[in-house]
C-alpha cells in the first residue's frame, strides 16, 4: 500500500519537535488507517481506528462473531486466532497491526454440517458446555497440532493451559485433543 | 409414579435416555455460529458505558455530565436524576424472609451515597465503546470520601461505620434453627470439639461477562431484551412493571449464555434496568458488554462466612449434637435475601443423623460487591464445617475418619428422613431417598483406601507429605416452585419444545430432547428445544439450585407424555381403531397387527389442525401440542463422596493432586456424558476455591484481585483427570426420578483438600480451618505448627 | 475496557525508529510484541499518545551465531528462541528460562526485547541476561551504548533506556562447560514467578568450582548474590552446603510482599530453590562431561 502524508496531526504531538529531525523521513503517523487483510481466505479491505483492537475489529466490522472477548488481558485466550499460521491473542493487537496478514478464525474450520475433525473430536468427548470458550481452545489446539502432531498428554495440557474454561474441568478437551491428533494424523477427514 | 416416562405403557424401548448422547447444541457452538449476547448487532446500535464509584464508601455531592456530552460520537448521558421515578426507587426485593429486618437493595443509578466499589453512578451512550470510555473520563463527580466497613467482624462492631445509615446497623438479619436441645447434649456428651472457620469470597467467572442489549419499536410498543440472565421470564415481568408495558409488549431472550453459575440470576442489575431505559428514550438500540475489570467488581459474589463452630460425640463417636453460629457478608446490598446463609445452616447436616442442631447466623453489610449465590451456594460452607468436624471427631478419638462416618449415616431404610429444619424453598427439610453408605464405600475403594496406610508410609520414607483426603455431602436441589413445557409436533413431523428455564452450557438442547425423543419414539436429532426465551414460552423462574433437569425435565416429560396421549387419540380416530389398539413406533402409529395401517406424527398433527370440519372433544385442542407444568411440593437431595490424594511441598507449599475420586447419586442419569461434564467442572471450581481464587480487598474496600493476572482460575495444569462412578437412587418425588447435579462437583472439595492437607502434614499436627489456601499460607500454616510442636517439646 | 486515543505509526528500520523515538520521546511508545503493554493500555493504565510499532523491523528478528557469542535481535519472538536448535545447544539456560513465560499463545508475539525493556521484576529473561553475562545492545540515534544487566535494570518496571533509546540486541556469551538450571515457583503454570532461580554451576567430581545465582521475583531487580556462589565453590554441593546457602539467600534477599506471597515466603523459598537449582544444573554438568 502506497504510503500518504501524515494524517490527523495529534493535538498532543509537538509538530515542532519533528522537523528538526534529520536526513531519515519519518514514516507517518495515524488516527484511522486503511488495511488489507486476508481472514478465512477472504481478502478484506477497511479503514480503521487504530485504537481498534482486532477482536473486534473481526466481530464488530467483519461480523465473525466466533472469535470471543473474555478478558481483554490475554490471560483468558477466548479470543485466539491464527495470525499467520500462529495462535495469538487477538485481543492484545491492534486491528492495524494485521495489515497484510492471513488470519484464520473458528469461522474458518468446518461447518454444522462437515465438522473439522478436531471440532467432531471435541463434539465426541464433550469438550465443550457454555461454549464461549471453545473458539479459543479450538484455535490454540489447530495451531498446537500442526507443530506437534504427536503430543504427550503433558504437551497438551501445557498449551491447553494458554486457555481457560470455567466449564468442563478440561477432562474433555485433553482427551479431545488426544483423538484430534490421532485423526489427524490418519489423515480422517483431511 | 417411579417409572420412566415411556416404558410404562408399551412396547417402547428408551433408546435415548440414560445414555450419552452427543450433543446437539455442539455443532452450532464449535463452528462459532453461537449466538451470545455480543454478537447480536441490530443495526443503528449504540453502546453503553457505566461510570463506577471508585470509592467503597463515599457521598456524591455533585455529578457534572457536561463535558461526556460534549465529546463528538456521545448521544447521552444519564444519571440518577434523569430517571424516571420507578427507576428512581431501589430495585426490587427480590426474596424477602421473615428474619431480614432491613432489606436494602441496589439502586439503578446510585442516587446520592455509593456503598461499594463498581457501584454504577452515570451510564454514557455513545456511537461506539470506545468513545463510551473516552466520556466516562469527562463525567466529573465529587464524592465525600466516608470511612468504608470492609471486614465482616469489625462491621458488626458497635462503632463500626455504617453501610445504611437508616437502619441503624449493618446486621440485616439474625435467624436461628433448632433441633432438638443442643445445650444438654453438649453438656452430657463425652466429648465436645469447636473450631473457628473462615471461608473467603471467590467470584464465579463465568468466561463471557455480563450484556444487554435493548431494542425498543416505538410503533409497536414492544421492548425486546437479550441478556445474559439465567431467568428470563422473571426479568421480563420486572421490566413490564418498571416501565409500566404490558408483559406482552416485553420480550427477554437470554441466547447461549457463556456460563451462568448463580450470579447470572439477579433482579435486577442496574445494567438491566437502564439499558433498556436507554433504549426506550433514544429510540435506538443500546449494548452494554460487561467488560472483566467490570466483572470483577459489579457482578455478584459469593463464599464469605466465618463460623464458630462445636461438636459433640459420644465414647464411639456418635454425633450428639452440632452447633455453628456465624457472620455471612451480604456485600453493600441484600436484593436475594437469606438463600446463601439457609442454604450453607441446612446443608451442613449432610448425611448424618444429627439429634440436636443449632445453627445461627447473622447476615452483615460491608462496603463489598452484592453477595448472592454461586455454584454451592453456602453448601461449601456447611459441607466444609460438618466434615472438619468429623475429621476433627476421628483425630481426637484416634479412630478412622471413615468409620467415623459409618457409624453417623442416615441409612438406606430410614428415607424419607426429616431433619427438622426449614430448607431454604421454605419446606421442611427431609430428604427424598438416597444410599450414602453405598456411596462412601464406592468412593473408599476407588481411592484405594484400604492400602493408603502403607501407600502414606512409602511416601513419607521418599520424604514425601502426601494425604488423602475425602468429605461427604447431600445436596439439596430441585426445588419449585415449578417449570414448565410446551411441546409442539409440526407438520414435518419434527418436535419442537419450549421450556421457561434458561440455559448457560448444561445441555438442556440436549437433555431434554432425549426426554422427548424417547417419549414421542422419534430421532433425537429431530427435537428442538427452545431455552430463554420469554416470547416463546411465558411461565417459569429460572435456572439455579441445580432444578432445571429436575423440575424443568419433568415438565418436559409430562408435555411429551400429553402429545403422545393425544397423537393416540388422534390417530384412533383417523385409524377408526381403539386406543388401545394403537403403538407409537419410530414416529408412526400403528394398529396392533395391522402393519399397513399408520399415520405418522406429522400426518397426525396435519389432521389434528384441520381447515374445515370440527375438533372432537376428545382432542381438547387444535395440533399436537401440550404444555404441562411441573411442581415439587419440595427440593430432592442428591448426594456423593469426593476423595483425594494430594501431595504437598513442604518447602514451597505447592500442592500437587495425584488422585481424584467423584461417587456421585444424583437419582437416575439421562445423560452421563452431560452429568460427567457437570461434576467435572464443578471439580475444578471447587480446585480454584480451595487453593487459587480468592478476592483480596484491601482496608479501603479495593478490590486487589480484579484481572486474571491476580484472580487466578485453574488452568488444564491445575486441574487432574477425575474418575467419577455413580449410584442411582431414583427420587420418588417426581415422575423421571431424578435430582440436580449442577453444584455437586464445587461443593465438597475444600473439604477433601483440607482432609487430605492435615493427613499429609499430620506429623506437624496442622489442621486446616480456612478456605482457599495458597502455597504462601501453607508455608505460614506449616511455620506455625512446627514452632508450635517446638515449644511443645522443649523442657520449660 | 478499550485503549485511550493514540496515534500510530509503524517504522520498518531501526532507523526510523530511532527517528520517531527521538521525535516523541516520553509522548512515544515502542511496542514490541505488546503482550504487556497491550493490556496496559487496554486498562488506560497506560497512554502513549504515539504508539510506535517495531513489529515490521524485521531487521530486528534474528538468532546469530557467532561461536563464542549468540546475538538475539530484539524483536525475535520468544516462541523463535524456545524452538531454536542454536539456543538450545548454546545457551540451554535461556532455552529452559524462555518455556517459563506465559504459554506458547504469548511467546508467539512476545519479543526477547520487550520482555527485557519491560523490566518486570518477576520475569525469566532479566535474570537469564544476569546470570549468564550477556549484554544489552542499545541505540540512539546519538550512538550505541553496550550495558551490562546490572546496568540494564534500574529498579520495578525501569531500565537504563533513555526515552530516545531502543535495545536492539542481546549478546549473549556461550558457556560451554557449565552446567545450568532455571527453576520457579509461580501460583499457576505460566504465571509470573513468585520466585525464581537462576543458576549456573561448574564441577570437578563432586566438588563445585564455580556458582552462579540469580534469582527474580524477589525484588525490583534481578539479582545475583555472591555471597551465595562463594558459599557453593569449592564444596561439594550436599545438604550441608545447600543448607547454608539457603541460609544466606534468605538473609540477603530483601524481597517485596504482595497479595499472593509475603517476603518471608519469598525468602525462604528463594533459599530452597536456589539448592534445588543448583543441584539439577551440577546434574546437568555431570551428564554433558559424560557425554
Amino acid at each position: 500500500m502506497k504510503r500518504r502524508a501524515q494524517t490527523n496531526a495529534s493535538r498532543r504531538t509537538p509538530q515542532a519537535r519533528r522537523s528538526k529531525q534529520a536526513k531519515v523521513s519519518l514514516p507517518p503517523l495515524w488516527t484511522r488507517k486503511e488495511i488489507r487483510l486476508r481472514v478465512n481466505g477472504v481478502e478484506y479491505t477497511s479503514t480503521v481506528d487504530v485504537r481498534m483492537t482486532l477482536v473486534d475489529f473481526l466481530r464488530h466490522e467483519l461480523g465473525l462473531t466466533g472469535t470471543h472477548v473474555g478478558c481483554e488481558h490475554g490471560v483468558c485466550g477466548a479470543c485466539t486466532i491464527l495470525l499467520d499460521g500462529q495462535a495469538v491473542r487477538s485481543c492484545l493487537l491492534f486491528a492495524v497491526q494485521a495489515d497484510g496478514a492471513e488470519i484464520t478464525t473458528v469461522e474458518g474450520l468446518g461447518t454444522p454440517e462437515r465438522l473439522h475433525p478436531l471440532q467432531e473430536a471435541f463434539r465426541d468427548h464433550h469438550a465443550l458446555q457454555c461454549g464461549f470458550c471453545t473458539p479459543g481452545f479450538l484455535m490454540s489446539t489447530l495451531a498446537f497440532l500442526r507443530e506437534n502432531p504427536e503430543p504427550s498428554d503433558e504437551q497438551i495440557r501445557e498449551v491447553l493451559a494458554g486457555n481457560l474454561c470455567r466449564c468442563t474441568g478440561y477432562q474433555g478437551i485433553i482427551d479431545a485433543v488426544r483423538d484430534a491428533a490421532q485423526r489427524l494424523r490418519s489423515g480422517y477427514g483431511a | 409414579m417411579n417409572e420412566r416416562p415411556g416404558e410404562s405403557r408399551e412396547s417402547m424401548v428408551t433408546r435415548y435416555f440414560g445414555e450419552p448422547i452427543k450433543r446437539n447444541e455442539d455443532p452450532r457452538l464449535l463452528t462459532g455460529r453461537g449466538t451470545f449476547v455480543d454478537d447480536i448487532r441490530p443495526p443503528g446500535l449504540l453502546h453503553a458505558a457505566f461510570l463506577r464509584s471508585p470509592f467503597a464508601h463515599a457521598r456524591i455531592l455533585s455529578i457534572r455530565t457536561e463535558k461526556a456530552r460534549a465529546l463528538p460520537g456521545v448521544v447521552a448521558v444519564y444519571t440518577h436524576a434523569d430517571l424516571p421515578p420507578a427507576l428512581q426507587e431501589p430495585l426490587p426485593k427480590l426474596i424477602p424472609h421473615p428474619a431480614l429486618i432491613h432489606h436494602k437493595t441496589q439502586y439503578a443509578l446510585a442516587p446520592d451515597k455509593v456503598r461499594h466499589v463498581g457501584e454504577p453512578i452515570a451510564v454514557v451512550i455513545a456511537e461506539n465503546r470506545y468513545v463510551a470510555e473516552d466520556a466516562l473520563e469527562l463525567i466529573e463527580v465529587e464524592y465525600d470520601p466516608l470511612p468504608p466497613v470492609v471486614d465482616l467482624e469489625q462491621a458488626i462492631q458497635p462503632d463500626a461505620p455504617l453501610v445504611h445509615e437508616d437502619a441503624g446497623t449493618n446486621v440485616c438479619a439474625h435467624y436461628t434453627q433448632r433441633v432438638g436441645n443442643v445445650e444438654e447434649a453438649f453438656a452430657k456428651a463425652a466429648y465436645v470439639f469447636t473450631e473457628r472457620f473462615v471461608i473467603d469470597r471467590g467470584t464465579a467467572a463465568p468466561m463471557e461477562c455480563r450484556g444487554v442489549v435493548a431494542q425498543w419499536e416505538p410503533k409497536m410498543r414492544q421492548l425486546t431484551v437479550w441478556d445474559s440472565t439465567q431467568a428470563p421470564i422473571p426479568i421480563r415481568n420486572g421490566l413490564a412493571r418498571l416501565f409500566g408495558l404490558p408483559q406482552s409488549s416485553v420480550r427477554v431472550i437470554a441466547p447461549d449464555i457463556g456460563g451462568g453459575f448463580g450470579p447470572k440470576i439477579m433482579m435486577f442489575y442496574p445494567e438491566e434496568v437502564v439499558v433498556p431505559f436507554a433504549a426506550m428514550q433514544l429510540e435506538r438500540p443500546v449494548k452494554w458488554i460487561e467488560d472483566r475489570l467490570e466483572n470483577f467488581v459489579a457482578m455478584n459474589q459469593e463464599r464469605e462466612q466465618i463460623h464458630e463452630a462445636s461438636i459433640a460425640v459420644d465414647k464411639e463417636g456418635r454425633i450428639l449434637g452440632v452447633k455453628t453460629v456465624f457472620l455471612y457478608d451480604a456485600g453493600a446490598y441484600i436484593p436475594y435475601g437469606l438463600i446463601v446463609p439457609i442454604v450453607a445452616s441446612t446443608t451442613l447436616p449432610g448425611p448424618y443423623k444429627i439429634p440436636n442442631y443449632h445453627c445461627e447466623f447473622r447476615a452483615v453489610f460491608t462496603n463489598k460487591t452484592i453477595v448472592s449465590p454461586y455454584r454451592g451456594a453456602g453448601r461449601p460452607h456447611g459441607v466444609f464445617v460438618m466434615e472438619r468436624l468429623m475429621d476433627r471427631v476421628a483425630r481426637e478419638l484416634n479412630l478412622d475418619r471413615a468409620e467415623v462416618r459409618r457409624r453417623n449415616f442416615i441409612q438406606p431404610d430410614e428415607f424419607p428422613y426429616d431433619v427438622g429444619l426449614i430448607y431454604q424453598d421454605n419446606a421442611p427439610l427431609i430428604y427424598d431417598s438416597g444410599n450414602y453408605p453405598a456411596c462412601l464405600e464406592k468412593a473408599l475403594e476407588m481411592i484405594g483406601y484400604d492400602r493408603w496406610p502403607s501407600e502414606r508410609e512409602r511416601y513419607r520414607r521418599e520424604g514425601r507429605y502426601v494425604g488423602l483426603g475425602l468429605a461427604c455431602y447431600v445436596e439439596g436441589s430441585g426445588i419449585g416452585p415449578y417449570e414448565g413445557c410446551r411441546v409442539t409436533v409440526e407438520p414435518s413431523g419434527k418436535v419442537y419444545a419450549a421450556t421457561s428455564v434458561g440455559t448457560q452450557g448444561q445441555g438442556h438442547f440436549t437433555s431434554f430432547a432425549q426426554i422427548i425423543a424417547d417419549i414421542l419414539s422419534v430421532p433425537v436429532e429431530d427435537v428442538t428445544i427452545t431455552t430463554g426465551d420469554s416470547g416463546a414460552f411465558s411461565w417459569g423462574t429460572g435456572t439455579f439450585a441445580s432444578r432445571a433437569a429436575v423440575v424443568a425435565g419433568n415438565a418436559v416429560a409430562l408435555a411429551a407424555q400429553a402429545v403422545r396421549e393425544k397423537a393416540l387419540r388422534v390417530a384412533a380416530t383417523l385409524l377408526e381403531a381403539r386406543v388401545e389398539d394403537l403403538e407409537l413406533r419410530d414416529g408412526r402409529v400403528f394398529v396392533r397387527g395391522v402393519p399397513g395401517r399408520s399415520l405418522s406424527l406429522g400426518e397426525i398433527a396435519v389432521a389434528a389442525n384441520p381447515l374445515r370440519g370440527t375438533i372432537p372433544e376428545e382432542w381438547e385442542q387444535p395440533g399436537l401440542e401440550a404444555t404441562r407444568y411441573f411442581a415439587p411440593p419440595r427440593g430432592t437431595f442428591s448426594n456423593g463422596v469426593h476423595a483425594a490424594i494430594l501431595e504437598v511441598d513442604i518447602h514451597t507449599g505447592m500442592i500437587n493432586i495425584l488422585k481424584y475420586v467423584v461417587v456421585h447419586d444424583c437419582g437416575r442419569i439421562i445423560n452421563p456424558m452431560i452429568l460427567d461434564g457437570q461434576i467435572r467442572g464443578g471439580v475444578a471450581q471447587g480446585i480454584g476455591n480451595a487453593f487459587y481464587e480468592k478476592l483480596v480487598y484491601d482496608e479501603n474496600g479495593q478490590l486487589l484481585t480484579r484481572t486474571f493476572m491476580d484472580y487466578l482460575l485453574p488452568t488444564a495444569m491445575e486441574v487432574p483427570e477425575v474418575e467419577i462412578a455413580h449410584v442411582e437412587t431414583p427420587s420418588p418425588l417426581n415422575p423421571l426420578g431424578v435430582k440436580g447435579a449442577g453444584e455437586a462437583g464445587t461443593i465438597p472439595v475444600p473439604a477433601v483438600f483440607a482432609s487430605a492437607i492435615d493427613d499429609a502434614l499430620a506429623e506437624f499436627s496442622v489442621r486446616i480451618t480456612e478456605m482457599p489456601l495458597s502455597p504462601n499460607r501453607l508455608l505460614e500454616i506449616i511455620r506455625t505448627a512446627r514452632e508450635r510442636s517446638k515449644e511443645a517439646k522443649s523442657p520449660r | 475496557m478499550k485503549p485511550a486515543p493514540f496515534q500510530y505509526t509503524a517504522p520498518e528500520t531501526v532507523e526510523e525508529s530511532l527517528v520517531l523515538l527521538h521525535t516523541f520521546r516520553e509522548e512515544g511508545k515502542p511496542l514490541a510484541g505488546g503482550q504487556s503493554l497491550v493490556p496496559l493500555l487496554n486498562m488506560r493504565l497506560a497512554r502513549p499518545s504515539v504508539l510506535i510499532d517495531l513489529n515490521r523491523v524485521r531487521e530486528l528478528s534474528y538468532i546469530h551465531d557467532e561461536d563464542a557469542t549468540v546475538s538475539i535481535g530484539a524483536m525475535t519472538r520468544q516462541r523463535a528462541v524456545e524452538l531454536s536448535s542454536l539456543v538450545r545447544e548454546k545457551l540451554p539456560l535461556l532455552a529452559e528460562a524462555v518455556r517459563y513465560i506465559g504459554h506458547p499463545q504469548i511467546r508467539n508475539r512476545g519479543t526477547v526485547g520487550g520482555s527485557l525493556a519491560h523490566a518486570d521484576p518477576a520475569a525469566e529473561l532479566p535474570v537469564v541476561t544476569l546470570v549468564l553475562g550477556a549484554q544489552l545492545v542499545v541505540r540512539g540515534l546519538e550512538g550505541t551504548r553496550v550495558l551490562r544487566p546490572e546496568e540494564f535494570f534500574v529498579s520495578f518496571l525501569q531500565t537504563a533506556l533513555a526515552p530516545e533509546e531502543l535495545l536492539v540486541e542481546v549478546r549473549f556469551p556461550v558457556h560451554r562447560t557449565y552446567g545450568t538450571a532455571f527453576l520457579e515457583v509461580a501460583r499457576r503454570h505460566g504465571d509470573y514467578a513468585l520466585v525464581g532461580v537462576a543458576a549456573m554451576v561448574q564441577m570437578d567430581g563432586e566438588r563445585c568450582t564455580e556458582a552462579r545465582l540469580g534469582f527474580t521475583g524477589v525484588g525490583p531487580v534481578p539479582v545475583r548474590l555472591p555471597e551465595a556462589e562463594e558459599a557453593a565453590t569449592g564444596r561439594p554441593l550436599d545438604d550441608s552446603t545447600l543448607g547454608e546457602i539457603a541460609r544466606i539467600v534468605a538473609a540477603r534477599l530483601d524481597p517485596h510482599s504482595d497479595i499472593h506471597a509475603s517476603a518471608t515466603y519469598r525468602k525462604e523459598v528463594a533459599g530452597i530453590l536456589a539448592g534445588r537449582a543448583l543441584r539439577l544444573a551440577a546434574e546437568r554438568f555431570k551428564q554433558r562431561e559424560g557425554a
